[in-house]
């Protein structure tokens, strides 16, 4: 229900609010760049922010030895401009698409992207929750080379992996190589690539309530996509006498911050001027959302909207428990077998000492047997009344002289 | 005038009258220019570095299109083909065939191991067919030559270094064939940066002991030497393509039409474009031919001989090179769209007394 205010209230105060504790905590804003090399990104972001973010790279001399996947490096530099601080983190991927082999080439940065989000999650997650750190990717530029064909494979196959997860913001590299009919037609070219392997491409939000001249700014800027960009932070004179930043050729002069020489301003009008906020809340909104719900549900967490807390707690007090009484379990076979070894072992003694015992029995027996035979043989003798020494000593001859 | 052996240095003597012999150079011309030569080159680089743009524009007219991937649908090609495209063009009564071996999707996929091989076994087979030719026991008279007289290699203008792919492929490519360098799209690369740029390639071409041409020769003179070190100075070649002319001062020149300025091909100042086609068709052309004969399928045949001979006589040792022998006894040619009309040989005007195989 819309209602009409009598008088003057004042909250059309509140954007200044905001604006005030905004500009008090300064502003963040993660940028990836991804290319193969030589094709200008660190001049762009030089270029782009109007400082040295990265040094100039120093020429390694040539070796056998190269590396073999790609790197990820960041540099956070914090800058400010009328009072507004910015720390802008930049994140470079050294060796994507230089070697021989490329396959897997986009699974380290992938895998970054992928933990920045886990460690955003994390964070949400713990107790104590005040002090949040946005380290997520909030735009990637990807550099294309520029050919003048179309879109290479390599090209294609990095941005279908990455596109769910990263706002993918393409950007002709170098595209001072290109005149005017080459650029329109490359644009197409590439544009066509992304539709028939369904890309998805940044696309600015248009709101309802913009008035018209935002609208056809924004449209204008999203029609540029990709942006046909030249880097330099070298700055020259040109006739008239001012002093234009860009790149000196015996032919001419291309002016980096002149809108008909290349797309360099209208790409630092989105990703700057108009859109950085717009790329962050994307980023927070969709795709960090859309991470986090596949990652809990792939975790086997069902979503259940009757209980509000959260059903975490319950399920791992279930596992514990369920842990605690497959060890007790565990404990008790195994005491079992032990008991049962033990037994074996003592039964097996006695039963060794029995049959011992039996032996010995069965030999006194015999031993005792033969005894009672001589004493019966003995007492035969002396009934009959034979002297027993003469036989014995006839026995005793018998027997020695054998 | 007597000398003692034949292989000793034969001693001058002075003539007293003109003879004539000295019209032998118009004889040969004139032998020659009915028998037309052949030149037959290469070109090999990643796609989209203006290869048959340059073709087109050393030669001066439209002779192989570009094999850019155009529609989306079209699926980008999964192993390096390789196209033959023969023309023959003639200036001031002199014909010349010339053939041009395209190497589209060399570079191009995500996986790009042994993507060079397609492109050296063509290079050797070419070696074989002309060898096979050689050694058949009826063989014609003058043998078509479809060997690969030069390479032009492409390296992306970067303006760091000379990619890993683009190494490897360079040492094996120049160990069976005249490799030209060439940096494309050089107007992408400002003064600085292009010599920088040329500093960084020269120095990890010769940590990696990769030999271009022109080779050092003890045969040549004074003046051959200081051209060879200029051009050595100067490679890789930077340059720039166009097929389409722009006006500049009132002139049709071929150039490149930018928001920012125009590029002049043809200007010294602006690339090197002109320097590779001296190089190319007014100052090497010829020993061009010749080092591909000399040198190149000279190593090759030896090798091959000897694998003949080790595998002929199993008692020696393991024979060198297998595979080649194999293709050189069996395996057919590799089919390249060359039409059989002039029958040439290469031209071998500086020694006729070496090279008794080719009968002029």
């Amino acid at each position: 229900m819309r209602k009409k205010l009598m008088g003057y209230v004042g909250f059309a105060n509140f954007p200044n609010q905001v604006h005030r504790k905004s500009v008090k905590t300064g502003f963040q804003f993660t940028c990836m760049v991804v290319g193969e090399s030589g094709l200008g990104k660190s001049t762009l972001v030089n270029t782009l922010f109007n400082t040295q973010i990265y040094p100039n790279k120093q020429p390694a001399e040539p070796t056998h030895d190269c590396p073999q996947t790609v790197e990820i490096q960041s540099i956070t530099t914090d800058i400010e401009e009328n009072g507004v601080r910015l720390r802008m983190t930049v994140v470079d991927t050294p060796g994507f698409g230089d070697f021989v082999n490329n396959e897997e080439s986009w699974k380290p940065i992938l895998d970054n992207i992928e933990s920045r989000f886990d460690a955003y999650l994390e964070q949400e997650n713990r107790v104590n929750r005040r002090k949040m750190v946005d380290n997520r990717i909030h735009a990637c530029l990807y550099f294309i080379t520029p050919t003048g064909h179309a879109l290479k494979p390599l090209d294609v196959e990095f941005m279908r992996r990455l596109h769910t997860r990263v706002n993918l913001i393409p950007v002709i590299a170098k595209a001072d190589t290109l005149t005017e009919e080459e650029v329109v037609a490359f644009k197409q070219r590439i544009l066509a690539d992304i539709k028939h392997h369904n890309i998805q491409i940044y696309q600015a939000p248009a709101y309802e309530y913009d008035d018209e001249e935002t609208i056809a700014e924004n449209r204008e800027v999203m029609s540029k996509i990709p942006f046909a960009i030249v880097g330099s932070d070298k700055e020259f004179e040109v006739e008239g006498g001012r002093r234009v930043r860009g790149r000196r050729y015996p032919w001419g002069v291309i002016q980096v911050d002149n809108e008909e020489h290349c797309d360099f301003v209208k790409l630092r009008q989105m990703l700057i001027r108009t859109h950085m906020e717009e790329l962050k809340e994307f980023t927070n909104d969709v795709l960090y959302e859309n991470y986090r719900t596949e990652k809990l549900s792939a975790m086997g967490i069902q979503q259940d909207p009757s209980v509000f807390k959260e059903v975490n707690p319950v399920q791992k007090m279930e596992e514990e428990r369920l842990a605690h009484e497959q060890k007790l379990a565990k404990m008790e076979t195994e005491m079992r077998s032990v008991f049962h070894a033990k037994v074996q072992e003592k039964e097996h003694k006695l039963k060794q000492s029995e049959e011992e015992l039996y032996a010995r029995h069965k030999e006194m027996k015999e031993a005792l047997d033969k005894q009672r035979i001589e004493l019966e043989e003995k007492r035969r003798r002396l009934e009959a009344g034979r002297p027993m020494t003469p036989e014995k000593s006839k026995k005793k001859g018998f027997s020695f002289n054998k | 005038m007597s000398s003692n052996t034949l292989n000793s240095e034969p001693a001058a003597a002075a003539l007293d009258n003109y003879v004539g012999f000295d019209t032998i150079t118009q004889q040969i011309e004139k032998k020659l220019l009915k028998r037309g030569f052949h030149f037959n080159v290469m070109v090999v680089g990643q796609s989209g570095l203006g290869k048959s743009t340059l073709v087109n524009t050393i030669f001066a007219s439209h002779l192989i299109e570009s094999k850019a991937r155009l529609a989306a649908d079209e699926p980008p090609r999964q192993t390096t083909e390789i196209q033959t495209v023969s023309h023959l063009i003639e200036e001031h009564g002199v014909r010349l065939r010339l053939n041009i071996v395209d190497t589209p999707g060399y570079g191009d996929q995500v996986n790009n191991e042994n993507c060079w091989e397609p492109i050296i076994k063509y290079i050797k087979d070419q070696h074989s067919a002309y060898l096979r030719k050689e050694l058949t026991a009826t063989r014609d008279r003058y043998i078509q030559d479809s060997r690969v007289h030069c390479c032009l290699f492409f390296i992306g203008p970067t303006g760091h270094a000379l990619k890993p792919i683009d190494i490897v492929v360079l040492k094996k490519l120049s160990e069976v064939v005249n490799v030209v360098p060439v940096i494309a799209k050089s107007d992408s690369l400002t003064l600085e940066e292009r010599q920088a740029f040329k500093q960084r390639i020269k120095a990890e071409l010769v940590f990696h002991n990769i030999k271009l041409y022109p080779y050092e020769s003890d045969e040549d003179d004074e003046q051959e030497q200081a051209l060879n070190e200029s051009i050595r100075e100067l490679l890789p070649f930077a340059i720039v393509g166009s097929e389409r002319n722009v006006i500049i001062d009132g002139k049709a020149v071929r150039g490149r039409k930018n928001r920012y300025g125009v590029i002049n091909v043809e200007s010294e100042e602006h690339c090197e474009f002109i320097y590779l086609r001296n190089f190319l068709t007014r100052t090497h052309l010829q020993d061009l031919i010749e080092t591909t004969a000399q040198i190149h399928y000279e190593a090759f045949r030896a090798k091959q001989l000897l694998a003949i001979r080790e595998s002929t006589h199993p008692a020696s040792a393991q024979p060198s090179v297998a595979s080649p022998t194999a293709t050189m006894l069996s395996s057919p040619m590799a089919p390249t769209v060359m039409s059989p009309s002039t029958i040439g040989s290469p031209a071998t005007m500086g020694s006729p007394a070496q090279s008794q195989k080719y009968v002029l």
